[in-house]
C-alpha cells in the first residue's frame, strides 16, 4: 500500500449491532471528512431489525469524486464480536483493522497481511461515562475519535460539528469530545500515527450538501406544490413521507392561525393510499404516494384506473430487494417491469429515473408536471440506495419563476363561455383532453369511471367508441415521449462500438468503470436513461454500437425486455450486466464484467 | 353514445327550490337497473333531499364503488363530479377527495358486497377517520351485478333464489359502525321514501361521517319467499324506531313536541333534526343504549330503522390533523412553496 495513493482515497468500514446508536457517530465522521473538502459518500448496510442484529456503515472518500461502492475496505471498525470473522475477512490486503480490545478475540482470527489495532473503547468509556446507555453511545463516539488520530481527520472539525448538532445542549459536546479525546490519546499514544491511509484537507466542499434521496425527493414534493399525501408505511419509502412532514412542519404552517396548508393521511393499506391520491388529484390537489414494491402490486387495480380515467397521481417507488417480501433493507432496481405496464389490461406508465438526491428534488417536481400535463399516473423509480444513503450532491438550486404546470385544466370562465364539455375529448391532436375540478362550475360536471367509455365521457359497450378512447391512449404515450427526462450520453474519449446503458443507481458505478476502463484501453460510450418511455435517442444509441451493456440491478434483465420490447432493438446487440445481490452495485461489477465479455468474444 | 340522455321534461309550474332549480335538475341520465329494483327508490330520495336542501349540483360529489348499486351516482345530479370507482374502495377515493377539498358535500354510494366483503376495510377506517360525507350502502344481502350470490349481510336462515340457505352470521352494517365509533348511524328501507329523505337529509347536514344502511330488495335475485331482504319480509319485521325531521335553521318547529318521544339535535350550520322515537326509553345518543336496542330487535328479525346514533360533536379527520380550513386546492402555489432564500437556509445543515 503506497502513501500517496491512499490520501484521500479510500473506504472506512464500521461494523456495529442495530440499535447500538452508532448512526450518529457515522454521520460525525462522515461529515467531518466532507467538511475537509473530501468527495465522500454513504452507505447503511442494515438489517430488518429493530435491535441486535449486525449492521455496517461504509464511508468512502475519493478525491476523484467516485460515489459508487468498491469492493475494498482500507480501514475496518469491528465493533461487532458476532461478525468479527467476517469483518476481518473483508479487509484488503494491506489495511487496518480496528477492535475493541476491552474483549480479547480469538487468536486463530490472525491474518498477517494486515494491520490489527486493538483498542480498550469499551473500558475507557466505562471509565469515564456513568450511565450504562451513555456508555454503550460514546464508544463509538470514541472510535471517531481513534480514527482522528490514526487518520488525520481534522479534530476541530469534529469539535465544531459536534457544537452545531448539540447547539441547544452543552453537556452532550462536553462529553462527545471527551469520548473523542480518549480514543485520539490512546491511539496517539500506543500506534504510529497517521496511518498510510489518511485524510488531507483538499479543496472545499461549500457548494455541495449532504443528503439522502428521500429527503430530497420530499423537499421536491414541497416545491411542487403537493398538498396532500397518503400512505402506508414500508421500508425504504418511510423516510420520504417523514421527510415530507418534517418540511411541511417548517414551511407548511399558516403563519398566523398555525393551520397546516397539507394533509397527511396514513392509510389502512396501500389500496386505500392509492385511492385517496387518485380522489385528491382528481379534486384538483397535487397528491402522491410514497411505497416500495409490495406497495405498487396492492395498488395496481387503482393504477390501471387512473391510467385509463386520465387521473394524474405520482407514486414514488423506492425499490427494495423482491420477489415478495424479499429483502426490505437491501437494494435493487426490480419493480421496472411491474410500473412500466403496472394493472391488468393493456396499461403503460411514464417513469422517471433519478440516479441520486440531486435528481430526486428536481424530478419530484418534474413528475407532478407531467402527471397533470399527461392526465396519467407517473412512476418515480427510486431505490433504497439512492433514498435512504447519504450522497454528496451539488446545492439544490430554486427558480423562484417556477410555476407548476397544471397541464389542460379549465376554469369557471371557460365553462361558461362553451357550449358543452366533454371529458375525454383530444380537440389539439396530442392525446390529452381537457378536465375540470369538482365545485367549480355546473357545466364542468362529468362522471369518471373505469368502465368502458367514450370521447364524450359517457358510458359505452360500444366496439367502435371503445377503441377510440385506448387508441387515443396511444398518442398520449407519443407525447409523454418528448416529456420524460431526456438520455444523458457520456461519450468515450475515444470512437468506439461499445456502450453502456444505464440507470439509476448504477450511475456511479457506470461512471468509475469507464475510466477504469480507458485505462486498460478500453473505451466505451455511456447513455444514462433518465425516462419512460425512451426519447428516439435511445433507439439511435444501440443502433450505433455493435454491442450495448446494459447495466442494471435486477436479475431479470428487466431494462433490457423493455428496451427490447419498447424500440425494437435486436437483442442479439444487447449484453445484460446485472448485479441483484441486495448491495449497491460497486465499479468492480462492471469493469469486470465488460473485461470478461471482451476476453470471451477474443477468445471465439 | 349508447348512454341515455334522460329527456327533460319541462312541466309546467314544477317547483323551484331557494336557489332556483327544479327537482329535475338533480336527476341523472335513465336508470339501467331492473324494474322495481330498490337502488333506483333510493336515488329518487336522493334526488328529493338534495333538491330541498337546495344544494347547488357543482359543490357535490358523487363516488361509489362497484355493483348495481355502485353504478346508481349516474342516475342523479348530472350536475355534479361522479367517480365510479373500483370495487370496494370508494371510501378512499372519498377521503382523498375530501382532503383536497373540504367544501365539497360528498356522497358516496355503496353496495353490501361493496362494503362488507371487499371494502369491509376502507368502510371501517371512513367511519374511524370521521370522514365529512354522506356513506349510503344500498343493502339487498346479493350481489346483484354477478348475480345473486349471497353478501355478507345475508341473515343466517335467508334463503337464496336457488333454494339454498344461508349459514353464515350476517354482518350489519348499522352495529359495525356503531361499534366502529361511527358519528352518524341510520338504517332506512327503499321503500318507504317519506321516512328515507329526511334521514338522507340529515345525513348530508352531518358534520362526519353519516352511515345510512338502506334495505334495498333485488327484485331479480332476491325477493322471494325465505329472503329476509324481500320487500315483503322488510314490510312485515319493519321496526321504525327512530324517525327524523330535518329542520333548517330558520325554520320553525311546527311538530307537535312530545317530549320524551322527541329529541332535537342541533347540527353545525344550526339546523336541527328533530328525533321521534317510537320508544321512549332508546336514547339515539349513547352507543351503548344502541347496540343494546339493536340486538335486542334483530334478534326478533325485525328490521329497526330511523337514526339509530348520532353524536354532532366527533371530531373530522381534518380536524385532527390540522387541515386549514381553506379548502388545499384552493391555496395559490405562492402560499405552497418556500422559495429558494429557504432552500438556501435549509441546506446550511447539509454540510
Ligand atoms: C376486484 C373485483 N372483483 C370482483 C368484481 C366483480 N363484482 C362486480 S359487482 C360485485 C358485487 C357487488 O355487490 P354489491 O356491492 O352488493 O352490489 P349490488 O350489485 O348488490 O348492488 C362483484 C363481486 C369486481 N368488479 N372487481
Ligand atoms: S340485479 Fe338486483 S340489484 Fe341489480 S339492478 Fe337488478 S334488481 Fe337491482
Ligand atoms: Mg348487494
Amino acid at each position: 500500500m503506497s502513501d500517496a495513493s491512499h490520501v484521500n482515497d479510500f473506504v472506512i468500514k464500521i461494523a456495529t449491532a442495530n440499535g447500538t446508536g452508532s448512526a450518529s457517530a457515522n454521520g460525525l465522521l462522515m461529515k467531518a471528512l466532507f467538511r475537509m473538502g473530501l468527495p465522500v459518500t454513504g452507505k447503511n448496510l442494515f438489517p430488518s431489525n429493530i435491535q441486535g442484529l449486525p449492521t455496517w456503515y461504509e464511508i468512502r472518500a475519493n478525491r476523484d469524486g467516485y460515489m459508487s461502492r468498491t469492493g475494498r475496505v482500507d480501514v475496518m471498525v469491528a465493533m461487532n464480536a458476532q461478525t468479527y470473522s467476517q469483518d476481518l475477512a473483508e479487509v484488503s490486503p494491506g489495511g487496518f483493522l480496528i477492535y475493541d480490545s476491552t474483549w480479547p478475540r480469538r487468536d486463530m482470527d490472525q491474518r498477517d497481511d494486515i494491520t490489527v489495532l486493538g483498542i480498550p473503547l469499551a473500558r475507557m468509556c466505562n471509565e469515564h461515562f456513568d450511565v450504562a446507555r451513555i456508555r454503550i453511545l460514546m464508544k463509538n463516539v470514541a472510535y471517531v475519535g481513534a480514527l482522528a488520530a490514526l487518520m488525520d481527520i481534522d479534530t476541530e472539525v469534529l469539535k465544531t460539528l459536534l457544537q452545531e448538532t448539540f447547539a441547544s445542549k452543552p453537556k452532550l459536546v462536553e462529553g462527545n469530545l471527551e469520548a473523542i479525546r480518549l480514543g485520539y490519546d490512546y491511539a496517539k499514544e500506543h500506534f504510529t500515527c497517521p496511518l498510510p491511509v489518511r485524510a488531507e484537507r483538499m479543496g472545499d466542499n461549500r457548494k455541495h450538501i449532504l443528503i439522502d434521496g428521500n429527503s430530497a425527493a420530499a423537499l421536491g414534493c414541497v416545491y411542487a406544490g403537493a398538498t396532500v399525501g397518503a400512505w402506508y408505511p414500508i421500508t425504504p419509502s418511510t423516510s420520504l413521507m417523514d421527510a415530507f412532514q418534517g418540511y411541511c412542519e417548517r414551511f407548511r404552517k399558516d403563519p398566523e392561525t398555525g393551520e397546516n396548508l397539507f394533509c397527511i393521511i396514513q392509510a389502512e393499506d396501500e389500496l386505500a393510499a392509492a385511492g385517496m391520491v387518485l380522489g385528491a388529484n382528481w379534486t384538483g390537489a397535487r397528491a402522491f404516494t410514497p411505497t416500495s414494491g409490495p406497495g405498487i402490486s396492492l395498488m395496481s387495480e387503482f393504477i390501471g384506473f387512473a391510467y385509463y380515467a386520465e387521473i394524474p397521481a405520482v407514486f414514488f417507488d423506492v425499490q427494495r430487494v423482491g420477489p415478495s417480501t424479499g429483502m426490505p433493507t437491501r437494494t435493487q432496481q426490480c419493480d421496472l417491469m411491474t410500473c412500466a405496464y403496472a394493472s391488468h389490461g393493456d396499461t403503460r406508465h411514464p417513469m422517471l429515473l433519478p440516479a441520486n438526491p440531486h435528481e430526486c428534488f428536481e424530478m419530484a417536481v418534474q413528475a407532478f408536471d407531467l402527471a397533470e400535463r399527461l392526465q396519467t399516473p407517473v412512476f418515480f423509480m427510486s431505490d433504497l440506495d439512492i433514498g435512504m444513503n447519504d450522497w454528496m450532491i451539488p446545492e439544490l438550486t430554486w427558480d423562484d419563476a417556477y410555476q407548476p404546470d397544471r397541464g389542460k385544466v379549465l376554469g369557471p370562465d371557460e365553462l361558461e363561455d362553451m357550449e358543452r364539455f366533454y371529458r375525454y375529448l383530444d380537440s389539439d391532436g396530442d392525446g390529452i383532453p381537457h378536465r375540470t375540478y369538482p365545485g367549480t362550475h355546473h357545466k364542468g360536471a362529468y362522471f369518471v369511471r373505469g368502465s368502458g367509455h367514450n370521447q364524450y365521457g359517457g358510458y359505452t359497450e360500444d366496439a367502435e367508441e371503445y377503441q377510440q378512447v385506448v387508441d387515443r391512449l396511444l398518442v398520449k404515450w407519443d407525447t409523454a415521449r418528448d416529456l420524460v427526462p431526456a438520455p444523458v450520453l457520456t461519450p468515450a474519449e475515444q470512437k468506439s462500438d461499445l456502450g453502456i446503458i444505464a440507470f439509476g443507481s448504477s450511475d456511479g458505478a457506470v461512471i468509475e468503470a469507464m475510466d477504469r476502463l480507458a485505462d486498460t484501453g478500453v473505451h466505451v460510450d455511456y447513455l444514462r436513461l433518465r425516462g419512460f418511455p425512451f426519447a428516439d435517442a435511445v433507439a439511435e444509441f444501440i443502433e450505433a454500437h455493435e454491442t450495448v451493456f446494459v447495466v442494471e440491478q435486477n436479475r431479470d434483465a428487466q431494462m433490457r425486455l423493455l428496451l427490447i420490447q419498447e424500440t425494437g432493438a435486436d437483442p442479439a446487440r444487447l449484453a445484460s450486466l446485472l448485479h441483484y445481490n441486495g448491495l449497491p452495485i460497486p465499479s468492480d461489477a462492471v469493469v469486470d464484467g465488460i473485461t470478461e465479455h471482451i476476453l470471451k468474444e477474443a477468445a471465439a | 353514445m349508447t348512454f341515455i340522455a334522460k329527456p327533460k321534461i319541462k312541466l309546467p309550474g314544477e317547483q323551484l327550490n331557494e336557489i332556483g332549480l327544479k327537482r329535475s335538475d338533480y336527476e341523472g341520465v335513465l336508470s339501467t337497473l331492473c324494474a322495481g329494483c330498490g337502488h333506483d327508490s333510493i336515488t329518487a330520495a336522493i334526488v328529493q333531499a338534495f333538491w330541498e336542501l337546495s344544494i347547488a349540483p357543482k359543490d357535490v360529489v358523487k363516488l361509489s364503488g362497484i355493483g348495481c348499486s355502485s353504478k346508481t351516482p349516474a342516475y342523479f345530479i348530472s350536475g355534479a363530479h361522479g367517480f365510479n370507482s373500483v370495487h370496494g374502495r370508494m371510501p378512499a377515493v372519498a377521503s382523498g377527495a375530501l382532503a383536497a377539498n373540504r367544501d365539497l358535500v360528498a356522497i358516496g354510494v355503496s353496495g353490501d358486497g361493496d362494503s362488507l366483503s371487499i371494502g369491509f376495510g376502507q368502510f371501517g377506517h371512513a367511519v374511524r377517520r370521521n370522514v365529512n360525507m354522506l356513506y349510503i350502502i344500498e343493502n339487498n344481502g346479493v350481489y346483484g351485478l354477478t348475480k345473486g350470490q349471497f353478501s355478507a349481510s345475508a341473515d343466517r336462515g335467508s334463503k337464496s333464489k336457488r333454494g339454498a340457505v344461508n349459514r353464515m352470521r350476517s354482518i350489519d352494517p348499522v352495529a359495525t359502525a356503531i361499534a366502529l365509533g361511527g358519528s352518524f348511524v341510520a338504517r332506512g328501507f327503499s321503500g318507504d321514501r317519506e321516512q328515507l329523505v329526511p334521514l338522507i337529509k340529515a345525513g348530508i347536514k352531518h358534520r362526519g361521517c353519516a352511515v345510512i344502511d338502506v334495505i334495498s330488495p333485488c327484485v331479480t335475485f332476491n325477493d322471494h319467499e325465505g329472503s329476509t331482504k324481500s320487500y315483503a319480509y322488510t314490510r312485515s319485521h319493519y321496526n321504525p324506531a327512530v324517525n327524523a325531521e330535518y329542520i333548517a335553521p330558520a325554520e320553525e318547529i311546527k311538530a307537535n313536541y312530545d317530549k320524551g318521544e322527541t329529541m332535537l339535535v342541533t347540527l353545525h350550520d344550526g339546523s336541527r333534526i328533530l328525533l321521534r322515537k317510537a320508544d321512549s326509553s332508546f336514547p339515539p345518543t349513547l352507543r351503548s343504549a344502541a347496540m343494546r336496542y339493536l340486538e335486542a330487535h334483530s334478534s326478533r328479525g325485525e328490521v329497526v330503522t330511523g337514526v339509530l346514533y348520532i353524536n354532532e360533536d366527533m371530531p373530522l379527520v381534518h380536524d385532527i390533523a390540522g387541515t386549514t380550513a381553506t379548502p388545499l386546492t384552493d391555496l395559490p402555489y405562492e402560499r405552497l412553496s418556500p422559495g429558494s432564500e429557504a432552500l438556501n437556509r435549509l441546506q446550511k445543515r447539509m454540510r
